[in-house]
């Protein structure tokens, strides 16, 4: 079986997630193929381990992003009985593309694989998990930090391939974010607020304990809905952001059921509020029932002396 | 002329508790079904877009008979055209036949604005709309957070890494949107009452056999119980264990 696996780039080099992906496939037993769209990380996917081949595949379709042409591109190049990407906004795009070129299926999102293939994916935002298998060929994409990561110390071979496709997309304009605050899906830590925050302003407190370790803030729904300050790009839960990072600091959030869907698998969880009973507690590692206004100083005072 | 289609899914309701019994979730337990919460974004869009142009438009949903109800909703909306596909026969379809299903409709309405949903929020997939677009040979924009469709080129504008780009794409195009800050329209009366006339066309579709079948559907696994403390003099506490026993700062 061979399987291709298509790099999830950054700023001209690899996406940590390019790693997870290998360590995933490398479990099917199958050789791989990782093709970097634009060329970005060549050299660095040749260094993962468990890599058979890396093709750079550098085109004019890759100046932006337009699903349809890289999709072509890629496509093009890639051979492969199986087809894996990450499961972000790009790589969703991409991949489901592939998997219509070809005519064959595409499980999205996926938390756990194993030989055969079986295949474990949440539904309903992580309200539920299902399991499947799939016979013939198809295209996968598997959610990031969820698969250990292949080590370091591979030698692949990078080959060059010049490959483009349809571009179909113009940019207008782009707008650089008005902020360089860290967004929830690429944060490791995040500290979010609900309600119980009490006002939007007092997101503030939040913004500074997350300067302190290098947070991503965010919100629950009911904060969103609540105040126009917050906007819904914070949102977590089911109709916002699924995050995965490895803490999650859960402030005057009660823990809705929409909530825990989009938040449910980080890592670890601390959850600081006032209510002995609510439900946010049961899915916390560590929960301290206080007010945000006497939990929150301490909490910036104890983070601050240890960096 | 302007051609628009939306595609609509009838989902749970994202507050409704899922319970899994017999090895599949229990559609039986859910009490209200709506539309796929980002699909109501698309079909707000494709409302402002339709007054606009004075286009019109025709909703899609795939799915047995209680999924009239999204077509219903959408008709009390100002929606014209609604279709319904099913066969009694499907069961859990997957992406390729439901993306074959799809367009099969799509290629006889001729639309040349196709609408959805970023992700339906039962499968969480987000499939579909690039992988229509694919199939009918259109460009996609995916997970749309603004939009101006008010004058002769409609534009829209999604999140890069570093910020945001607007796009002002030609037609034919597949558009998916994810939540914004828009306020959502309600139906009025008179909206209500000539909804509950509009005629569903239900078709069905040569949709081919399934690569993919479902085993099992699991709850998603508990945590064991964790620690709770009392009071703020506890944080330095925690942060100590995330420090020294979880190891995550």
């Amino acid at each position: 079986m061979d399987i291709t696996i298509i790099a999830e780039t950054q700023d001209g080099g690899l996406h940590p997630v390019t790693a997870q992906l290998v360590g995933a496939a490398s479990s099917l037993g199958a050789s791989l193929t990782v093709i970097c769209p634009g060329g970005a990380g060549g050299e660095e996917a040749c260094g993962i381990s468990g890599v058979g081949k890396v093709l750079a595949v550098t085109g004019d379709c890759f100046a932006t992003f337009d699903g349809g042409a890289w999709a072509e591109a890629l496509d093009a190049v890639a051979g492969g009985d199986i087809v894996i990407g990450a499961a972000t906004t790009s790589g969703r795009d991409i991949c489901a593309r592939i998997a219509a070129r070809r005519g064959v299926s595409i499980i999205q999102d996926i938390t756990a694989l194993s030989p055969g293939l079986n295949i474990t994916h949440p539904i309903y935002s992580g309200k539920a998990n299902q399991d499947l298998t799939v016979t013939g060929n198809c295209v996968l994409t598997l959610r990031a930090n969820t698969f250990p990561p292949a080590p370091s110390g591979g030698t692949a071979q990078l080959s060059t391939v010049q490959q483009s496709g349809d571009v179909r997309l113009a940019v207008a304009e782009a707008f650089a974010r008005a902020s360089e605050r860290l967004d929830v899906t690429d944060a490791d830590i995040i500290i979010s607020g609900g309600r119980g925050m009490g006002h939007p302003d007092n997101f503030r407190h939040l913004y500074e304990v997350a300067d302190v370790i290098g947070a991503a803030v965010g919100a629950s729904r009911a904060a969103v809905d609540t105040w126009e300050e917050i906007p819904h790009s914070m949102q977590v839960g089911q109709t916002g952001k699924t995050v995965n990072p490895s803490l999650y600091i859960a402030v005057g959030i009660s823990g809705a059921i929409q909530h825990l869907a989009g938040m449910r698998t980080s890592k670890y969880i601390v959850a600081i509020n006032k209510d002995p009973e609510a439900p946010i507690f049961k899915v916390a590692d560590y929960g301290i029932v206080c007010t945000w206004e006497e939990a929150i100083p301490v909490l910036k005072e104890e983070l601050s002396k240890l960096t | 002329m302007v051609t628009i289609a939306v595609l609509l899914k009838q989902v749970p309701d994202t507050t409704a508790r899922i319970t899994v019994s017999d090895g599949r979730v229990d559609e039986t337990a859910i009490s209200t079904w709506v539309t796929s919460p980002y699909d109501e974004y698309a079909l707000e869009v494709a409302i402002q877009h339709k007054e606009a142009s004075g286009a019109s438009i025709t909703a899609i949903t795939l799915g047995p008979p209680r999924a009239d109800k999204v077509l219903k909703d959408a008709a009390a909306l100002g929606v014209e055209n609604l279709v319904r596909v099913w066969d009694d026969a499907w069961e859990s379809l997957d992406s390729n036949q439901v993306q074959a299903a799809l367009s099969t409709i799509l290629e006889g309405v001729g639309a040349d604005w196709i609408y959805c949903g970023k992700q339906s929020a039962d499968r969480n997939q987000g499939s579909t709309g690039p992988g229509v677009a694919e199939r009918l040979g259109m460009a996609c924009i995916v997970e749309i957070s603004d939009w101006d469709v008010t004058g002769a080129q409609p534009s829209f504008t999604r999140a890069t890494s570093s910020g945001n780009e607007r796009l002002a794409p030609t037609p034919p195009i597949v558009l998916t949107f994810t939540k914004t800050e828009t306020e959502l329209r309600r139906p009025n009366v008179r909206g209500i009452m000539a909804a509950k006339k509009a005629n569903i066309e239900v078709v069905g579709a040569d949709i081919g056999d399934a690569q993919v079948q479902v085993v099992a559907h699991n709850p998603p696994p508990q945590k064991p119980e964790g620690r709770k403390f009392e009071g703020a003099e506890s944080v330095p506490e925690v942060v100590g264990l995330l420090r020294n026993e979880a190891k995550v700062i």
